[in-house]
C-alpha cells in the first residue's frame, strides 16, 4: 500500500511523473488564474472604503499565502531529507526556494504598490510587509547559503539546517512584527488588512490562492526534475532519459 | 579511566576557551571598541541634542550592540576547526549538543559580557537617565546571550566557506530581530519611566529557547560543516 | 462598462495595473526560469555523462 509514496523517494521515478504531471498541473493553474482574474478586476462589486483599489488585493495576499505556504513546504522537505537523507526531498526544497523568493518580492511590490494610493507613500513599516521582507531575507539568506558551498550533499544538508531553524523562528518573527507595529501605530488595524469582504468579493480571492498553488506544483515538478538530475551521478537511468 | 562527566568536559571546554581568547586580547576588546564608535556615528549623524538622543538612544545602543556581537561570531568555531581542534571534539564521544552549548557560552562570556559591561557608558552618553541603565544591562545582557546561541548554528553552518562573515551576518540577522524588537522597546519603556518588565520577560523567553534548543541545531551544522 | 473606465480603475489603475503586471511578470518568470533550469540541468548531464565514455 505504501509502495507509491516509497517511490516518491526514487530519483528516476520522480523524474518521470514530473514530467507527465507537468500539463496536468499547468493548464489547471492557467484557468484557475484567469477565472479569478476575471472574477476580481470584472465581476466583484468595488469595496465601500477603498474602491477599485482594493481589487489589488487579488494578487496581493495570494502572493503572500504562497510566500509563507512554500517557504513551509520547503523546510519540511528540507527536514525529511535532513533526517532520512532522501535526495528527492532535499530537490524539492532547492526546487522551492527561488519560486518563494519571488512571491514574496511580488508579495512587497503589490504590497507597495497598493500602499501608496492609499496612505500616500511607497512603504509603510505595515505589519505585514515588514513581515514578508524579513521572509524574503530568509530565503536570500538559504540561497546564499546553498550557492557558497560548493560540495552538493553538503548544501543541501546545511541549508536543510537552515531551512529548519528559520522556520522555528519564522512564528516567533511575525508575533514580535505584529507586535512592534501595534505598539507604534496605536489600536489601529493592520493597514493591508482585507476590507469587509463579501462573498462576491471572496471567492475570486480563493480562486485565486488556489491557482497560484496549482501554478506552483506545476513550476515545482519542472524544478525538481533539474534538481534530481544534478544529484544524480553515473546512474543508468539517467542515460535513458537524456538520450529521449 | 573513568570517562569524563558532562560537567566536568564542559568546564574543561570552557576554561580553554577562555584562556585562548585572553591570549587573543585584540578579539575581545575589537568588538568592544567598535561598538563604542558606532555609538559614536549616531550623535555625528543625527545630532547633539539630548532630548532628541534620548529618544532614540534605545534603538541606537541596541543596533550597536547586536553589530557588535555579530563580528565577534564568526569566531567562534574558526579557529578550532582550522586547527583540527573541533574535529576531536566531534570524536570526543561527549553529545556534541552539550559540547556547542558550552562553547557558546564561553563566546558570549568573551565577547557579550563585555559588550553588556561598558553599555552603561554608551548609554550614558546618549543622555539615557541613569534609572534606565539597569534595563540596559538586563536587556543587553539576555540580547547579547540570544546571539551567541542563535549565531552559533549560524558560525557552525558558515564555516569553511571563503568570506563567510557576511553570509553569517545575513543569516543571523533576520533571526535576532525579534529580540532586537524587545530589547529596544524595555530600554525605551525604562527610559519613559515605564517597567519594562513585559519585554524583559520575552527577552528571558527567548533565550531560554535559543539557549535549549540552538545547541541541537548547532551540533547538526557542525557535523555537516566536517562531511 | 467600457474600456476606458476600466483601465481607470475608479483612478486606482496607476497603481492596480502595474501591480497585476508585475504579478503576471513573475508567474512567467518562474515558468521560463524553471525551464531553463532543466534544460541546463540536461545538457551539463549529457556532457558529463559524455566525457565520462569517452574516459573510459
Amino acid at each position: 500500500m505504501w509502495t507509491w509514496f516509497h517511490r516518491l523517494g526514487s530519483p528516476p521515478h520522480v523524474y518521470r511523473i514530473a514530467a507527465r504531471l507537468t500539463p496536468w498541473l499547468a493548464w489547471p493553474a492557467a484557468a484557475l488564474i484567469v477565472i479569478a482574474l476575471y472574477g476580481g478586476l470584472v465581476m466583484a462589486p468595488a469595496d465601500a472604503q477603498q474602491g477599485e483599489g482594493f481589487r489589488m488585493l487579488y494578487v496581493h495576499a495570494p502572493s503572500a499565502w504562497m510566500s509563507m505556504f512554500i517557504y513551509g513546504n520547503m523546510a519540511i522537505a528540507a527536514a525529511v531529507g535532513l533526517i532520512w537523507r532522501i535526495k528527492v526531498a532535499h530537490a524539492v526544497a532547492a526546487a522551492s526556494a527561488p519560486v518563494g523568493a519571488w512571491f514574496t518580492f511580488a508579495a512587497l511590490a503589490t504590497g507597495s504598490l497598493w500602499g501608496k494610493p492609499m496612505w500616500g507613500t511607497w512603504w509603510v513599516w505595515d505589519a505585514r510587509l515588514t513581515s514578508e521582507l524579513i521572509l524574503l531575507f530568509l530565503y536570500l539568506g538559504y540561497m546564499a547559503l546553498r550557492t557558497s558551498i560548493e560540495e552538493p550533499q553538503r548544501a543541501d544538508r546545511a541549508s536543510a539546517v537552515l531551512a529548519v531553524v528559520g522556520v522555528v523562528n519564522l512564528p516567533i518573527i511575525h508575533y514580535s512584527v505584529y507586535w512592534w507595529n501595534t505598539l507604534h501605530q496605536g489600536a489601529t488595524i493592520t493597514k493591508l488588512d482585507k476590507p469587509s469582504i463579501s462573498g462576491d468579493m471572496l471567492w475570486p480571492l480563493l480562486v485565486m490562492i488556489a491557482g497560484f498553488t496549482v501554478y506552483y506544483a506545476a513550476v515545482l515538478c519542472v524544478r525538481v526534475r533539474a534538481e534530481v538530475i544534478r544529484r544524480e551521478r553515473n546512474a543508468s537511468w539517467l542515460r535513458e532519459e537524456l538520450a529521449t | 579511566m573513568r570517562p569524563t562527566g558532562l560537567l566536568a568536559a564542559g568546564a574543561l571546554l570552557y576554561g580553554r576557551d577562555l584562556k585562548l581568547a585572553f591570549r587573543r586580547w585584540e578579539q575581545v576588546t575589537q568588538p568592544v571598541v567598535f561598538f563604542l564608535m558606532v555609538t559614536t556615528l549616531f550623535p555625528l549623524a543625527l545630532s547633539p541634542d539630548t532630548a532628541q538622543l534620548r529618544q532614540v538612544a534605545a534603538g541606537i545602543v541596541w543596533v550597536a550592540a547586536l553589530l557588535s556581537a555579530l563580528l565577534a561570531l564568526e569566531f567562534m568555531f574558526r579557529s578550532d576547526y582550522e586547527d583540527g581542534t573541533l574535529e576531536q571534539l566531534v570524536l570526543s564521544g561527549q553529545p556534541l549538543w552539550w559540547l556547542a552549548m558550552v562553547k557558546a557560552f564561553a563566546h558570549w562570556t568573551v565577547s557579550g559580557l563585555p559588550l553588556v559591561l561598558v553599555s552603561p557608558l554608551v548609554a550614558a552618553s546618549l543622555s539615557v537617565p541613569a534609572e534606565a541603565q539597569w534595563t540596559v544591562l538586563a536587556s543587553l545582557a539576555l540580547g547579547t546571550g540570544i546571539l551567541s546561541f542563535l549565531g552559533a548554528v549560524g558560525a557552525a553552518l558558515t564555516l569553511g566557506v571563503r568570506r563567510g562573515s557576511v553570509l553569517l551576518s545575513l543569516l543571523v540577522l533576520p533571526l535576532t530581530m525579534p529580540a532586537l524588537i524587545f530589547g529596544a522597546r524595555a530600554v525605551d519603556m525604562a527610559i519613559m519611566g515605564d517597567s519594562p518588565r513585559g519585554p524583559l520577560l520575552l527577552l528571558t523567553a527567548m533565550l531560554i529557547l535559543s539557549l535549549s534548543l540552538g545547541p541541537f541545531a548547532t551540533s547538526a551544522g557542525l557535523k555537516v560543516s566536517m562531511e | 462598462m467600457n474600456v476606458q473606465t476600466f483601465l481607470h480603475m475608479g483612478g486606482y489603475g496607476m497603481y492596480l495595473w502595474p501591480a497585476f503586471c508585475l504579478t503576471l511578470f513573475v508567474l512567467l518568470f518562474n515558468i521560463w526560469s524553471a525551464r531553463r533550469a532543466l534544460k541546463e540541468a540536461r545538457a551539463a548531464a549529457t556532457r558529463r555523462l559524455q566525457m565520462e565514455d569517452n574516459r573510459s
